[in-house]
């Protein structure tokens, strides 16, 4: 219990100091932190594969490739000039409407999850073996992953044709 | 004491509220993708939890098609984030507001 | 009545998990192992840098290090002091924070990549345990997989010393560095991707035992020899990816100053050092354990198969270190064109053969 608060309250603190961060540098660290600590979240549910998968693919790959556009586009980190006084919540026109959004979903979130729910244990047998996983990956779900092979295609040729310079 | 379903529930909603704050209320292009992805992960968690509650493997198995989505979207939104602040030098969404490219 | 404590086992659903008198010599040996591995780990950093300055200089026929010590072996020893008692220097314009996180990302990284790989069978310490400890520190069933992820994740060490530094040369070889490393990271993890359809199991001790015995009692059933090409495959990658020579553009003297490391002085240029020799170390470890049979070996009984273990991996280090002093250096642009045009496609080709093998011979 210890380890679920812990890694939850990391997950959470970083979440929102990626948002509330002024530079992107140190957001995309920080977003790299709460992965870290929903890895361990994983692991706790006895889900290993997932949890690797996660740093390997979410840490390890994506953000790099964050880490990299930032860096590369230098990214400037001063907003408008209004953000630099103002917090959030009190800014104008579309900022507040965005923040009041915000806070409607929170409350129906906190109201769907107090109209009862399990608050017993994990019941039930935990499927953490990776050729369990695999095999229903490759019979069950063997059109999903094919389609998903090709969409990682479309997204490839799609990411090298919008970045290249038109001149 | 074992944490319970609820838990990493409530935890997933949390992670997810954070995650629309950030894109409703950050004025960043950067900053609105890691957002997307905070939603994402926030997602996953849920389905990993409910994958163990039931105790079937289909909660893991879509939280790799999930992972896998948000990898070729992230390179996409990047690639567009790119061209963008070629463009305008800029990664303030409210400076493309026109349609005057 | 509700059973006693003396007739349910441990830690049964409805009772407290105490600590019980038997376990007590077998936890103290596992903080003992914890301990032993990373003092071993330092050692071996320590060790790398003489026989590679005395390999060079062998290869090149002069003599390397004599004086210090006798045959020069105290020569680290005297680096390591002259690094601590340098100045620690830090450029006005860099950030803080990120300039002191990169080294110890890096160093950490090396360090726990070895915390999943076994380094030899269970042994109880000549009788002295009631149960065999194993001789890894994290006996986790998707070992494979931890490895590769924390790989990854030492890609970051890199790319932010080279950011935070602030200075054009640091940035362009922290860039090209990392931009290397997660190009090499598919042939490596294809590579291992080939071995995992032969051996059929992410643990990396049940693929060392796989490897047990022999063919017409001759030849070992190391995966080397049913895996060839997959071998050079994960070794090329594996020198790629700790930025070795001849893939060592990044970081070579003659043409970028240092690289990422322009910057760094004292210790923290000494955790760079030391993450990039572990790192060495950590694939040859499992180079030696997915390929090479790990710690199998003719006379030796399992207990003490660690002897076999760090034979291999010394021919293997020895092999980094001739390849380093040997082969001229990749340009960037051609390391880069080899790992996608040229690696990439033989990996693929590798896994299919495989997989085809593996369904033939069933």
């Amino acid at each position: 219990m210890i380890l679920f608060y812990s890694f939850a309250v990391i997950a959470v603190v970083a979440s929102l100091l990626v948002i509330a961060q002024r530079n992107p540098i140190y957001s995309v660290l920080l977003l790299i932190a709460s992965f870290g600590a929903l890895s361990g979240l994983y692991v706790l549910l006895d889900a290993p594969f997932v949890a690797v998968i996660q740093i390997i693919v979410y840490a390890g790959a994506i953000m790099v490739l964050f880490l990299f556009v930032v860096m590369l586009l230098n990214a400037p980190h001063e907003e408008t000039e209004y953000d630099e006084h103002t917090q959030m919540l009190r800014r104008s026109g579309a900022m507040r409407f965005g923040g009041f959004l915000a806070v409607v979903l929170v409350m129906e979130l906190v109201w769907a999850l107090s109209k009862g729910g399990q608050t017993g244990r994990f019941a039930g047998a935990s499927v953490s073996s990776v050729a369990l996983i695999g095999r229903a990956l490759f019979t069950d779900y063997a059109f999903q992953f094919e389609v998903t092979s090709v969409l990682i295609l479309v997204a490839m040729v799609g990411a090298v044709v919008l970045a290249r310079r038109t001149s | 004491m074992m944490p319970t379903l609820n838990d990493y529930l409530v935890l997933s909603a949390i992670l997810f509220s954070i995650g629309t704050a950030g894109v409703f209320v950050r004025r960043n292009l950067i900053t609105i993708l890691l957002s997307i992805e905070i939603m994402l992960n926030a997602v996953n968690l849920t389905f990993v939890a409910f994958g163990r509650a039931l105790g079937s493997a289909d909660g893991q198995i879509i939280v790799f098609f999930v992972m896998t989505v948000a990898a070729a979207e992230a390179a996409v939104g990047l690639a567009i984030v790119i061209s963008l602040f070629r463009h305008r030098e800029s990664l303030n969404p409210d400076r493309f507001a026109s349609l005057k490219w | 009545m509700k059973g006693d404590a003396r007739c349910r086992p441990n830690g049964a659903p409805g009772t407290r998990w105490r600590p019980t008198n038997a376990m007590t010599p077998f936890l103290a040996a596992q903080i003992v192992l914890t301990l032993f591995v990373f003092v071993m780990l330092l050692n071996s950093a320590a060790i790398m840098v003489y026989v590679e300055r005395k390999v060079a200089a062998l290869l090149q026929q002069r003599l390397g290090p004599y004086l210090v010590g006798p045959k020069g072996m105290l020569q680290p020893l005297a680096d390591v002091i002259k690094l601590m008692f340098k100045e620690e220097l830090r450029p006005k314009a860099a950030d803080a924070f990120l300039f002191a996180l990169a080294p110890i990302i890096s160093a950490t990284c090396a360090f726990a990549a070895f915390a999943v790989v076994p380094f030899g069978g269970s042994t109880t310490l000549f009788g002295l345990l009631k149960e065999p400890l194993r001789l890894q520190v994290a006996d986790v069933n998707v070992a494979i997989l931890v490895v590769f992820a924390i790989a990854s994740m030492s890609v970051y060490g890199i790319v932010l010393a080279g950011w935070s530094s602030n200075s054009k040369y640091s940035l362009l070889g922290g860039l090209r560095s990392s931009a290397q490393m997660i190009s090499y990271e598919l042939s490596y993890g294809l590579a291992l991707a080939s071995v995992l359809l032969v051996g059929n199991s992410l643990s990396i001790t049940d693929l060392v035992n796989r490897q047990a015995g022999a063919w017409l009692h001759v030849l070992p059933r190391w995966f080397v020899f049913v895996q060839p090409l997959g071998f050079l495959i994960f070794l090329t990658a594996g020198i790629a990816e700790t930025n070795r020579a001849p893939f060592d553009f990044p970081e070579a003297e003659q043409e970028l100053v240092a690289g990422y490391h322009t910057e760094y002085s004292s210790m923290s240029f000494a955790m760079f050092f030391l993450a990039e020799y572990i790192n060495m170390v950590t694939v040859s470890a499992v180079a030696t354990d997915l390929f090479l049979g790990g710690w199998q070996g003719p006379f030796l009984s399992e207990s003490i198969g660690w002897i076999w273990f760090l034979l291999k991996v010394a021919a293997l280090l020895f092999f980094y270190v001739w390849m380093r002093w040997t082969l001229p250096r990749y340009r960037y642009d051609q390391l880069m064109r080899f790992g996608w045009k040229v690696l990439l496609p033989l990996a693929v080709v590798n896994l299919l053969a495989t997989a085809a093998g593996v369904l033939y011979f069933q």
